[in-house]
């Protein structure tokens, strides 16, 4: 009874503590981003959709303490899935009220990284549950996956290069669940259909959005009608 | 010289033969009457002669040369109207010339447009759309384009059909003109005698495709066989008169009060003399040329008119 | 020939049944363009309502290029009509104002003058489509400016770089010129069997319509002559707007998805035309004209 009770109050503290020091570790990571005020970025947006078909396109973003963020097509058509997701690092982690819970270590790419899970405390909060996998050495996010309410499930991994100080990714790569989308062949006027390979490889698989940023302008102090 | 030589053309639609082992031939200079009732194979033949129908059989020659293996050399030399003058009627009458000159295969003037409208009598309309053309202006028009290339022959098929008196004269006066002042040789069909008579020189008669008559149109027409219609105060009368005199062995049967018998152009003044002494006024005596007489002469009507013949 | 075609051209534009097809191509895309300048954005919204769904398209999509492609796309299911009031009009219209007889007697041979009616009528259609490029790209595309091309086909959706559209639309417009000639052909051949205009325009619709039909239906009976039939082939213009695209799914400029099934439907239309003007021409240097 006495060794139960033992391995019970271990276990709580061990466990306390831990959720103490996710809790610490998303700080430190939204600290170091904190240091970011605004920035503007340039970048090369590629959509990797199996229906959908479109050219790497010019990309501006704009984005602003604490959750700002616009992107800009710097001319051209873009396509972005729907649900307003911003992609940007801030909205993973700028929520407040939220409860961090330590799920041991991963490896993303090369990096080892910790996994910690965020549980907002609102109720009526879209994101449900939001799994980051932080890079310890540099406290940076390498990968984060979201499950929201009305959106369904969604990924997003990051690539550092030169802003990996700033916590800011030169890449990243947001993917998400697609649904099949069929149009009658009436409004289309196409009488061949595509053929049974071309179909089946279009069936199940992610949607993925790349964005490559070329450079950043960090706190250059951006107005506020940007995001008007 | 032979300019036209056709021998045993036959044209088969079907079950119709609507032109049967036809020969004749067209000399050079010759208005050429061309006759034969509707229907009688002068259209076939025709369109024969400008390749519009191929003949089931025979031969057609012109220029002397072969039609079917000279066609367009053929061509070249020949102009014509075929029934309706029809024409691009949302075109003026000089831009409907100058088309048809063109593919005629020549490039012509403005000038040499102008005098053919001239000829024909329509240079002040010049420029006007030819939907706004009477029926002889339209006919008019068509022997235009038919002389516009200065063909040696022309073709001109029922040339005065749906025309006026005036037309038909005009047309007459033209076709005459083109023979003597132009030296053409033009070949003219009709279903009038009185239209052929009056311009043919030589003549060919036919009837279900086949040929009745070709002549000289001086022998075809001989003075002394001329249809009289009589008309007197007292048809039936008169009738009974003539019937029982030396005069009566040429009296066709009385039909609708009509008198008609066939006179020596030369006895006509004795013969009304006749009647007069018979107390028979005569009104009029009148010659007739519809072909439909000459066809009694010479086919179905022979029964009656026998004796005109003999 | 040449001398030949020149009248036959002459011909056709002092008709004005020839400006009435510019006309109403005319009033036709400048509907169109009034129609989707005042309420484009509904438009948009109707064609996108399924994909709007899951996806957020962002930029200009009512731009010149877009608006050319939606006037294609419901123009080039009208133009044959136009086309085959000049083409079907050809021989019976001659016949019905008696001219054929004496066009020909002129020194000719019939098929010279076919042939010259024939390409008369090709030059119509080109030009004609010229007129609707005219209209519906560059008009578009001054009045709407130009951006990607954004194109929902029934599986997939496609944008093409703003770059690489113009090309696009010379070649869709080149195959659309073959498409058309296809149903002038079609009409000149069924205006040899008639001595008025209306029996072959009507009969030229019926047989594109008829045949469309057939091409759109999906069932196995007609799947087997499907790809024998002229309108299954005439719509290939659209995979002049579809492109090839690397394994990482990036577009690949200036590349055709299916380049062969261009090249085969162009192959089915030319196959036609040839077949349409000969069997036009063989059947007609033997007839009796007796109009």
């Amino acid at each position: 009874m006495y060794k139960f009770l033992l391995l019970v109050f271990v276990f709580c503290y061990i466990n306390v503590n831990a959720q103490e020091q996710a809790m610490q570790l998303v700080q430190k990571v939204k600290a170091k981003l904190d240091v970011v005020n605004d920035y503007t970025a340039e970048g090369k947006m590629r959509t990797d959709v199996t229906f959908i078909k479109a050219p790497v396109g010019k990309v501006k973003v704009y984005y602003k303490k604490p959750n700002k963020f616009r992107l800009e097509r710097n001319g051209g058509i873009s396509i972005l899935p729907k649900g307003g997701i911003s992609i940007n690092i801030s909205s993973m982690i700028v929520v407040n009220g939220y409860m961090a819970l330590d799920a041991g270590t991963a490896v993303v790419g090369t990096t080892n990284t910790r996994v910690i899970k965020l549980l907002p405390n609102a109720e009526n909060s879209d994101i449900i549950l939001s799994t980051l996998y932080i890079d310890e050495a540099n406290l940076v996010i390498r990968k984060s996956v979201t499950t929201t309410r009305e959106n369904g499930t969604y990924e997003m991994e990051m690539f550092y290069g030169k802003f990996i100080s700033y916590g800011l990714p030169d890449k990243v790569i947001f993917s998400f669940n697609t649904k099949d989308y069929k149009l009658p062949k009436g409004v289309t006027l196409e009488l061949d259909d595509v053929d049974q390979a071309t179909k089946e490889k279009m069936k199940g698989k992610k949607g993925k959005v790349e964005i490559i940023y070329a450079n950043y302008a960090i706190n250059s102090g951006l107005a506020e009608s940007i995001f008007k | 010289m032979e300019i036209v030589k056709v021998e045993a053309l036959t044209k088969k639609f079907d079950q119709l033969t609507a032109v049967n082992q036809l020969s004749f031939s067209v000399l050079s200079g010759d208005v050429y009457g061309f006759l034969g009732q509707n229907g009688a194979g002068k259209s076939t033949t025709i369109r024969m002669l400008l390749t519009l129908i191929t003949p089931t059989a025979g031969e057609i020659q012109i220029f002397g040369l072969s039609l079917l293996k000279h066609r367009k050399e053929i061509l070249q030399q020949i102009g014509a109207v075929i029934e309706k003058p029809d024409v691009y009627k949302y075109l003026s009458a000089y831009e409907n010339l100058t088309l048809f000159a063109k593919l005629s295969g020549i490039q012509p003037t403005r000038t040499m447009i102008m005098e053919q409208l001239e000829i024909v009598g329509l240079a002040h309309r010049a420029n006007d759309t030819v939907k706004t053309f009477s029926q002889g202006m339209k006919q008019r028009l068509g022997i235009a384009i038919a002389l516009v290339h200065n063909p040696q022959l022309i073709i001109l098929d029922e040339p005065t059909n749906g025309l006026d008196p005036q037309g038909i004269a005009d047309i007459r006066n033209l076709i005459l003109n083109l023979s003597k002042q132009y030296k053409k040789t033009v070949i003219v069909s009709s279903h009038l005698l009185s239209e052929i008579e009056q311009i043919a020189s030589r003549i060919l008669i036919i009837d279900k495709g086949r040929k009745l008559v070709e002549d000289h149109a001086a022998s075809l027409f001989d003075p002394s066989k001329t249809i009289i219609e009589l008309d007197t105060n007292n048809n039936e009368a008169a009738y009974n008169i003539l019937s029982n005199s030396n005069w009566g062995n040429t009296l066709q049967p009385i039909r609708n009060g009509q008198i008609i018998l066939q006179l020596n152009k030369l006895d006509i003044p004795l013969f009304n003399q006749y009647l007069v002494s018979k107390d028979i006024a005569v009104y009029s005596l009148q010659p007739r040329h519809s072909l439909e007489d000459y066809f009694l002469q010479i086919t179905a009507g022979k029964q009656h008119v026998e004796a005109f013949t003999n | 020939m040449w001398k030949h075609l020149q009248i036959e051209l002459y011909k056709i534009f002092h008709r004005p049944r020839t400006y009435l097809a510019f006309a109403a191509i005319t009033a036709l895309i400048g509907v169109i363009q009034l129609g989707l300048k005042v309420d484009g954005k509904e438009y948009t919204e109707f064609v996108m309502a399924d994909f709007a769904g899951s996806f957020s398209v962002d930029g200009k999509i009512l731009n010149g290029y877009f608006i050319c492609y939606v006037i294609l796309q419901l123009l080039l299911v009208h133009v044959p009509l136009l086309i085959a009031l000049i083409a079907a009009d050809m021989i019976s219209g001659e016949a019905n104002m008696g001219t054929l007889r004496l066009l020909l007697t002129k020194p000719q041979s019939r098929t010279e003058i076919l042939l010259a009616k024939f390409f008369a009528s090709v030059i119509y259609t080109i030009l004609l489509l010229i007129w609707i490029a005219i209209m519906g790209l560059f008009l578009s595309m001054a009045i709407f400016g130009t951006d990607d091309l954004f194109i929902m086909k029934s599986s997939y959706v496609v944008v093409v770089k703003s770059s690489d559209v113009f090309w696009r639309y010379c070649g869709a417009f080149c195959f659309a010129a073959l498409a058309m000639t296809t149903v002038a052909a079609l009409g000149f051949f069924l205006s040899f069997f008639a001595e008025n205009s209306i029996g072959p325009i009507v009969a030229t619709m019926s047989v594109i319509i008829v045949c469309t039909i057939l091409s759109t239906m999906n069932i196995p009976l007609f799947n087997l002559i499907k790809p024998y039939l002229f309108t299954s082939h005439m719509v290939t213009w659209k995979e002049f707007f579809d492109f090839k695209v690397n394994d990482a799914n990036e577009a690949i400029i200036g590349s055709i998805q299916y380049p062969e099934k261009i090249i085969k439907s162009a192959i089915v239309l030319v196959l036609h035309i040839i077949g349409f003007v000969a069997g036009g021409i063989w059947y007609f240097k033997k007839k009796d004209v007796l109009s």
